[in-house]
């Protein structure tokens, strides 16, 4: 089902598992490939609104795996321009292409200073294999 | 319960070998999926794959009033058991609340295997001992040196067959065999909705049987895929959808139970029949979007009239899928309800059970 594992080093990391694209005062969140590979077969996504205000660290969605229901946490705060509809429709997008078609959500981002918190990708790879 | 003190099956290291992701289960740590649930239920459905079902357990009864004391413990009619053949039954509290269900094997030399869930399998020996007073009748745990594997699928018993010196058993029926170098009993049963066996043997024996079994090119499946399986037809899970507070009646198990023949809670159990009961398990599929849980409340249009016992995505039919008890008025099928999913209302509807049936 799933890619080869990687942690791409032009993504930021949160240490719940999900990463975020920046670019400029916006930004794409989705989940890593650690995520993925932990939750299993991906079923069902329900994107979440158009216009929702999210705050890091805070669940903004849910993805399910055959089995079990995870919160997805928001790497940085801001408001919801894009969702990935595409996802909603074909979930193992999630499995397969976790950091492209895998995408979740694209955000204007409310306090951009945010992103310095972030982990990179080293950081990254170095929590996940503690 | 820490990892410590969980079980082990003699699988462990060959779970870990298959990639398997280890969970604690009843105690036991098993694999709950290596590939991953969706490959392993499409193997299952379409080809061939093994469950390593060791941490069940099994219950040998055997002496002169073998017959007579299994008449006395479990729900079905013992007598309709023939040599070689399989029955299924609830053992039932004197007040008719499952404690198990079970599957009994009645054996070439007039003893019985009764097969147990793993969670249950202590308080079920401690009921049968507790029925046994007055019997001449003895009861032996098999589970610390048996093994099981289920192996289950349309080509499972084609593998099967070549790796055993005789001819397989038919379906609810039995037979020993020497299987892939060791003697096991070899039981034309399952819990997947497919065709198959299941493989009871000594410890001894099973790692060279999983071997053979994954040379030929079965599928190692999970805990997982066993749970979409089963719940796709509609299997009981005991702990999930029956239990000592649900009567075999309200859970859809009167057919194997047989009160004339006044086993242990035979009198609550024909009482529940007469009367009715409140409540009924019922098979459901959303009929929107959405994954139904353990737990989600179950609604009537704003009334909450049942629980989510079993709730899961079908990986056969696509769609989320599940079991539960709602009040007796409302169990029809074709009957329209909802399910509050973590505060989501989905539309589902109660289905005639199986949910999925291979000409679907």
């Amino acid at each position: 089902m799933a890619t080869e594992e990687s942690y791409p080093e032009d993504l930021r990391y949160h240490p719940e598992h999900d990463w975020a694209r920046i670019e400029g005062d916006e930004a794409t969140f989705g989940v890593t490939w650690f995520a993925q590979d932990s939750l299993g077969d991906v079923v069902f996504f329900d994107p979440p609104e158009v216009g929702a205000t999210i705050s890091k660290d805070e669940p903004y969605t849910e993805v399910e795996s055959v089995k079990a229901v995870s919160d997805v946490i928001a790497p940085l705060s801001g408001e919801i321009l894009a969702v990935n509809d595409e996802a909603g429709t074909n979930p193992e997008l999630i499995n397969t292409d976790p950091y492209g078609k895998g995408w979740m959500v694209k955000v204007r981002l409310s306090d951009p200073a945010e992103v310095d918190t972030l982990l990179d990708a080293a950081a990254y790879k170095a929590l996940i294999s503690e | 319960m820490n990892a410590a003190e969980l079980r082990r099956t003699p699988l462990y290291e060959e779970h870990v070998a298959a990639g398997g992701r280890l969970v604690p289960f009843a105690g036991w740590e098993m694999p709950v999926q290596y590939e991953g649930v969706a490959a392993e239920h499409a193997a299952v459905r379409e080809g061939a794959g093994v469950f390593d079902v060791s941490h069940m357990g099994e219950i040998k009864t055997s002496g002169p009033d073998a017959a007579r004391f299994l008449q006395h413990v479990v729900s079905n009619d013992i007598d309709k058991l023939v040599t070689g053949g399989a029955q299924y039954s609830c053992l039932c509290a004197d007040d008719g609340g499952i404690l198990d269900d079970l599957f009994s094997y009645l054996l070439e030399d007039g003893s019985y295997f009764t097969v147990s869930n793993a969670a249950n399998h202590e308080s079920d020996l401690a009921r049968f001992h507790e029925l046994a007073a007055g019997f001449d009748a003895e009861v032996e745990d098999l589970a610390p040196s048996h093994s099981m594997l289920a192996v289950q699928g349309p080509e499972a018993r084609s593998v099967v067959a070549a790796l055993a010196d005789g001819e397989l058993p038919a379906r609810m029926h039995t037979a020993t065999l020497d299987v892939a170098g060791s003697q096991a009993l070899v039981c034309g049963t399952g819990y997947t909705g497919e065709d198959g066996v299941e493989i009871i043997l000594g410890n001894d024996g099973v790692v060279a049987l999983w071997r053979e079994l994954l040379a030929a090119g079965v599928t190692p499946c999970g805990l997982g895929a066993r749970d979409t399986l089963r719940l796709e037809v509609c299997f009981h899970l005991h702990g999930n959808d029956m239990g000592p507070d649900r009567n075999p009646i309200e859970a859809g198990l009167g057919w194997c139970c047989k009160e004339a023949t006044g086993f242990a809670g035979a009198e609550a159990v024909a009482a529940a029949r007469a009367d009715g009961t409140a409540e009924r398990l019922v098979a459901f599929a959303i009929t929107d979007r959405g994954i139904p849980r353990e737990g989600n409340p179950i609604l009537a249009g704003e009334d909450r009239v049942g629980t989510v016992t079993s709730g899961s995505f079908s990986p056969s039919l696509g769609i989320g899928i599940g079991m539960g008890y709602v009040r007796t008025d409302l169990a029809e099928p074709g009957t329209t309800i909802a399910i509050d999913v973590r505060g989501r209302r989905r539309e589902a509807e109660i289905r005639t059970k199986p949910l999925y049936a291979k000409s679907n």
